[in-house]
C-alpha cells in the first residue's frame, strides 16, 4: 500500500512503487483530467504539481511521490476555478482540449515561480505539445493572468 | 460565465446507464442525464424535433451529429439551429445524436462523418430547416394556446409574444404541445445578414468542461469493473502473429487475459500501465508477410516505375501540351516529394466497448463519424446494428484519423469480445499509435511548364504519384484509375493556362493511408512553389504573376489580394526575414498565404508570420475560424518537419523524440483576413492549411536562394555550405 496525498486528501493505494504516478492518478484514483500523451515525458499531457513543482507524471514513480504533495487539474482551483482556467474559459483557449490540463497546470507552476513571465520564459518554460495549435492563445491567457489588466475581454457570449 | 456541461447520452438505455454510471464513488462517468432525470422529477423534457430538445425551465438542448475534435462544429451547429430557433444562447447546450437512434430513426440526423471541413457546410441547410421548423411549431402551439392566429405571433430568444395582446409564453410552457404539431412543410430561412447568434463569435460551448478536466474524452471513460487493455500489432504491415510466449506476461500483476489474433496481440488487465508492461513481456514472433523489406527505397522505386509508366492515367487533358511544350521559348521542370505521415492526435486511439450478456455491444470511442463506428462495431461482433450503440466522445485531435478506417473500433471490439460480459478499455500506447496510422500519403511528383517568350505559362504538365486513400477506403469513388484526392489541385488548376496535362500513377504500396487534414494538401504545395520557380524564370513578381492567370472575379484572386495587402506584400521585409505567398482552393473555400522566414546560421528555419484570407462564403463563428487558422498553421509547420518512414517493412518513428512536434516557440504570429462574399459554405477546418508550406517555402527562397523541393525539410537542407 502507497500513501499518496493527491488534491489535499490522503489516499492508500495498493499498487506497486515502481507504477507512474499518472496511472495511479488516471486507472486507481479516477482522476482522468491528467492525460498519457507519450509515457515518455516528451509530449506534458500529464503535468501534476509536486510539492508545487510541474512535474511530468508519466515518467514518475509512484513511490516518489509518497510524503508529497500531488496536485491535480482536479485539484487546482479547489475551490472554484483556478485564475488561470478563468483566463483559458475567457479566452477560449483549448480546441480539442486534450493537452489543456497538462498546459494549464505547467503554466501555474511558472507563474507560481515567476508572476511576470517574459515572452522568451513563458516560451522556454510551456515545452507542452498541443497539435491543433493552441500555443497563441496559451501565452495569451498566461499573459492576462500575469497583469491582470489585460483580462477584460471585448467579447460577451 | 455559465459552465455547460457536454452530455453524451444513450437514447434507450438512459436508466441502465444512470445505474451503472452512479457506482464507482461518483468519480467514473460525470456524465448527466437530463432525461431521466427529469423523468424522476415528473417533467420531462421535450424533443420537438430530432434536432431541439426542450425543458420546461426552458433550457435548449440541441443534438449534434458531427464530432467535436476541437474545430468548433460542436458549437456552430448549435449557433446555426438557434439561430433559427430564435433561442436564447445563454440557455442553449448541446449534446451528441444517438447513432442506434439515428439507425433506427431512418438516419434522421444526415450524415455523421466528420471530415473534408464539412461539419457546417454539408449540413447547415438541414440543420437550420429543423431549428426554423421547432420554431414554428413552437410559435403555433402559443397561437393555438390562445386561440389567435399564428401570423400575430413573433418569438425571440425562447419567448412567443403575441403582437395585439402583448401576451407571451416561455419555449419551456409550450414545448410539450408543440411536439404534437404537425412539422411544417417549408420553412424559410433567415437572410445570414440578419443573424444574431450564428456569425458572432459567440464562446465554445465544449470549453469549460475540457479546462476542468472533466471525463469527456474517448481515453477517460470509466466504468464499473472496466478492465484496460494495451495492444501491439504486427509491425510490418499486413504481417501476422506467428508465435505467442504469454507465460511471463500472464503471472504479472492484474493481468486477466493475454489475447491473440491473426494479426495482434493484446493483454488485457486491471490498469492500463499493468497492460501495456505485461504486453511489453510477452514473446511474439511475428511473420512479416511479403513486405518485410519494404523500405523508403523501395516506395520510392515503385513511385519512379509509376511515373515512367506508359500507361499512366489521364486525370486532365487540355489542349497539347507536349506540343506547347516543344514550342515553348523556356522549359522548366521540376521534381517535388514528401513521405508519409502520421496524424498523432494527442489522445491515441482508443475504444472501449462492453459486449453485454444479451448480446447488446456498447462502445464509447473518441471518432469522427459515429455511423461508421457503429456500422465497424456491429460487423466485428456480428451483431445488427440496432444491437449496438456508439457513445461519441470528444476527441483529442481527429485530423481525419479517426474517420474512415475505424480500425480502433474493430480492434476495441475484437478485444472486448475475449472478455464478454465486462467493459474492457483498449487504449493504443503512443509507439503503437504512431507505428500504425492511416498515413498521409508520400508521393512524388513531377511537372514541367513551358514559357513563352513573354514569360507567359503556354503548358504545364503534371505526372503523380502516389498512394490513393479512395483505393483503401472508398473504391467505388474512383474514376478510371483516378482518385481526386490525388490529383486534386493539380488538375483543376484556377490559372488560366492553354494546354494542360495531367496523370497519375497510382502506386499503393503496403503502407495503409488515410485522409489527413487537407487531404491531397501536398499538391498544392508542390504547384504554388513551381509557380513560383515559372516566375522566378519568367522575371516576374510572384503575386503579379498569378494574377495575370487568374480571371476578374475568381474567389482565388480576391483572397491573394486581400491576403497580400494585409501582409504588407511588396514592402521591404526587415533584414534576415523573406517573405512569400501561395494560393489554393479547396474543401469549398478559397484561401491565400503570406508567410515571412528566418533562416539562422544553423539552418534553423522559423516561420515568423502567416497571413491567411479565407473567403468561406459565409461565416458562422468568426473567433473559431480565427481559432482554426492557427490550428492550420501549426499543422503545416508539422507538414514541414515532420515525414514518417519506412524501413524493413515497418514505421521507424516511435514517439515524439523521433518525430518532434511543433511547440510554442516555433509558433508564428497568425493573422486571419476573413472576406467572406457570401452566397456559399465554405469550410474552415481545413483551408487554412492549403497555401501554408507553399508560402513559407517560397518565403524561404526569397531569403537564401534555396528551393527545397522535398519534404519534410532536413536541417541539412538550409545549412549555409
Amino acid at each position: 500500500m502507497l500513501k499518496l496525498t493527491v488534491n489535499g486528501r490522503i489516499h492508500s493505494v495498493d499498487v506497486e512503487p515502481e507504477m507512474p504516478l499518472l496511472w495511479v492518478l488516471r486507472d486507481h484514483l479516477n482522476l482522468p483530467g491528467t492525460k498519457y500523451g507519450c509515457g515518455i515525458s516528451e509530449c506534458g499531457a500529464c503535468t501534476v504539481h509536486v510539492d508545487g513543482e510541474a512535474v511530468r507524471s508519466c515518467r514518475m514513480k509512484a513511490g516518489d511521490a509518497v510524503g508529497k504533495k500531488v496536485v491535480t487539474i482536479e485539484g487546482l482551483g479547489k475551490p472554484g476555478l483556478h485564475k488561470l482556467q478563468k483566463a483559458w474559459i475567457e479566452h477560449e483557449v483549448p480546441q480539442c482540449g486534450y493537452c489543456q490540463t497538462g498546459m494549464i497546470m505547467a503554466a501555474a507552476a511558472l507563474l507560481a515561480k515567476k508572476p511576470r513571465p517574459s515572452d522568451a520564459d513563458i516560451d522556454e518554460a510551456m515545452t507542452n505539445l498541443c497539435r491543433c495549435g493552441t500555443y497563441a492563445r496559451v501565452k495569451k491567457a498566461i499573459q492576462a493572468v500575469a497583469a491582470p489588466v489585460a483580462t477584460v475581454s471585448p467579447r460577451k457570449s | 460565465m455559465t459552465a455547460r456541461s457536454v452530455q453524451p447520452r444513450s437514447p434507450g438505455r438512459r436508466e441502465f446507464l444512470k445505474a451503472t454510471v452512479a457506482v464507482g464513488g461518483g468519480l467514473a462517468l460525470e456524465f448527466s442525464f437530463p432525461f431521466a432525470a427529469e423523468a424522476a422529477k415528473g417533467a420531462p423534457a421535450t424533443e420537438v424535433n430530432a434536432w431541439v430538445v426542450i425543458h420546461p425551465d426552458d433550457r435548449v438542448v440541441i443534438r449534434i451529429a458531427r464530432s467535436e475534435m476541437g474545430q468548433g462544429t460542436y458549437t456552430a451547429l448549435a449557433q446555426l439551429v438557434a439561430e433559427e430557433l430564435d433561442a436564447d444562447w445563454n440557455k442553449v447546450s448541446a449534446e451528441f445524436a444517438s447513432p442506434n437512434e439515428h439507425v433506427r430513426r431512418n438516419r434522421i440526423w444526415g450524415s455523421m462523418s466528420t471530415g473534408g471541413s464539412q461539419g457546417v457546410r454539408g449540413s447547415h441547410d438541414y440543420v437550420r430547416k429543423a431549428g426554423a421548423a421547432a420554431r414554428e411549431m413552437l410559435v403555433a402551439a402559443a397561437a393555438a394556446q390562445w386561440k389567435v392566429p399564428a401570423s400575430e405571433c413573433a418569438a425571440d430568444k425562447g419567448v412567443i409574444t403575441h403582437g395585439p395582446t402583448k401576451r407571451r409564453l416561455r419555449y419551456g410552457q409550450v414545448a410539450a404541445a408543440a411536439a404534437k404539431i404537425e412539422p411544417p412543410r417549408d420553412v424559410k430561412l433567415r437572410d445570414p445578414k440578419d443573424w444574431k447568434i450564428a456569425g458572432k463569435p459567440v464562446r465554445r460551448l465544449d470549453i469549460p468542461d475540457k479546462v476542468l478536466g472533466k471525463p469527456v474524452f474517448g481515453t477517460d471513460v470509466a466504468l464499473p469493473g472496466m478492465l484496460h487493455a494495451s495492444v501491439a500489432q504486427c509491425p510490418v504491415f499486413g504481417g501476422k502473429v506467428k508465435s505467442v510466449d504469454s507465460a511471463a506476461a500472464e503471472a504479472m500483476r492484474g493481468v486477466k487475459k493475454v489475447v491473440r489474433a491473426d494479426d495482434f496481440v493484446a493483454v488485457i488487465a486491471d490498469s492500463w500501465w499493468r497492460a501495456n508492461q505485461a504486453l511489453k513481456a510477452v514473446k511474439v514472433e511475428w511473420d512479416p508477410g511479403q513486405f518485410g523489406n519494404a523500405s523508403d527505397a523501395t516506395i520510392t522505386a515503385m513511385f519512379r516505375e509509376g511515373l515512367a509508366d506508359p500507361k499512366i492515367a489521364e486525370a486532365k487533358k487540355a489542349g497539347d501540351a507536349s506540343g506547347a511544350l516543344a514550342g515553348a521559348a523556356k522549359v522548366l521542370e521540376a521534381e517535388y516529394s514528401s513521405q508519409y505521415l502520421n496524424h498523432a492526435t494527442m489522445e491515441p486511439q482508443v475504444c472501449t466497448a462492453w459486449i453485454k450478456p444479451d448480446g447488446f455491444v456498447e462502445v464509447w470511442t473518441s471518432t469522427q463519424n459515429g455511423e461508421a463506428s457503429l456500422a465497424a462495431a456491429a460487423e466485428t461482433a456480428g451483431v445488427p446494428q440496432e444491437k449496438a450503440e456508439v457513445h461519441k466522445m470528444m476527441l483529442g485531435g481527429g485530423f481525419g484519423r479517426r474517420g474512415g478506417p475505424q480500425d480502433f473500433v474493430k480492434l476495441g471490439v475484437k478485444v472486448a469480445m475475449a472478455m464478454p460480459g465486462t467493459p474492457v478499455k483498449l487504449m493504443w500506447s503512443r509507439e503503437e499509435d504512431m507505428r500504425h496510422g492511416y498515413y498521409r500519403p508520400a508521393s512524388l511528383v513531377k511537372m514541367r511548364a513551358g514559357l513563352d517568350a513573354q514569360g507567359k505559362v503556354v503548358a504545364f504538365e503534371a505526372k503523380i504519384a502516389c498512394p490513393s486513400i479512395l483505393a483503401v477506403l472508398m473504391p467505388q469513388a474512383l474514376r478510371n484509375n483516378v482518385d481526386f484526392a490525388a490529383v486534386r489541385t493539380l488538375n483543376d488548376m484556377p490559372y488560366e493556362i492553354p494546354n494542360q496535362r495531367v496523370d497519375y500513377a497510382m502506386r499503393n504500396g503496403h503502407v495503409p493511408v488515410g485522409f489527413w487534414r487537407a487531404p491531397g494538401q501536398q499538391n498544392g504545395v508542390y504547384r504554388e512553389c513551381f509557380l513560383d520557380e515559372l516566375a522566378q524564370a519568367a522575371g516576374k513578381d510572384p503575386l503579379e504573376f498569378r494574377l495575370a492567370m487568374l480571371k476578374a472575379g475568381d474567389k482565388n484572386r480576391l483572397v491573394l489580394e486581400a491576403a497580400a495587402r494585409a501582409a504588407g506584400w511588396g514592402t521591404p521585409t526587415p533584414p534576415g526575414v523573406g517573405r512569400g505567398l501561395a494560393v489554393v482552393e479547396g474543401f469549398g473555400s478559397y484561401a491565400a498565404g503570406v508567410a515571412e522566414v528566418s533562416v539562422d546560421s544553423k539552418g534553423a528555419l522559423k516561420v515568423l508570420r502567416y497571413v491567411v484570407a479565407i473567403d468561406s462564403g459565409n461565416v458562422v463563428n468568426p473567433d473559431t475560424c480565427q481559432a482554426q487558422a492557427e490550428s492550420n498553421a501549426v499543422y503545416g509547420l508539422s507538414a514541414l518537419f515532420n515525414g514518417n518512414t519506412v524501413k524493413d517493412g515497418r514505421i521507424r518513428e516511435s514517439n515524439f523524440h523521433d518525430f518532434p512536434l511543433p511547440t510554442m516557440a516555433d509558433m508564428p504570429k497568425v493573422e486571419l483576413v476573413l472576406v467572406p462574399t457570401g452566397g456559399f459554405w465554405g469550410g474552415h477546418g481545413e483551408p487554412g492549411i492549403l497555401p501554408f508550406q507553399a508560402a513559407v517555402l517560397n518565403a524561404v527562397f526569397a531569403l537564401t536562394g534555396k528551393r527545397l523541393r522535398r519534404l519534410p525539410i532536413r536541417p541539412e537542407d538550409l545549412r549555409k555550405a
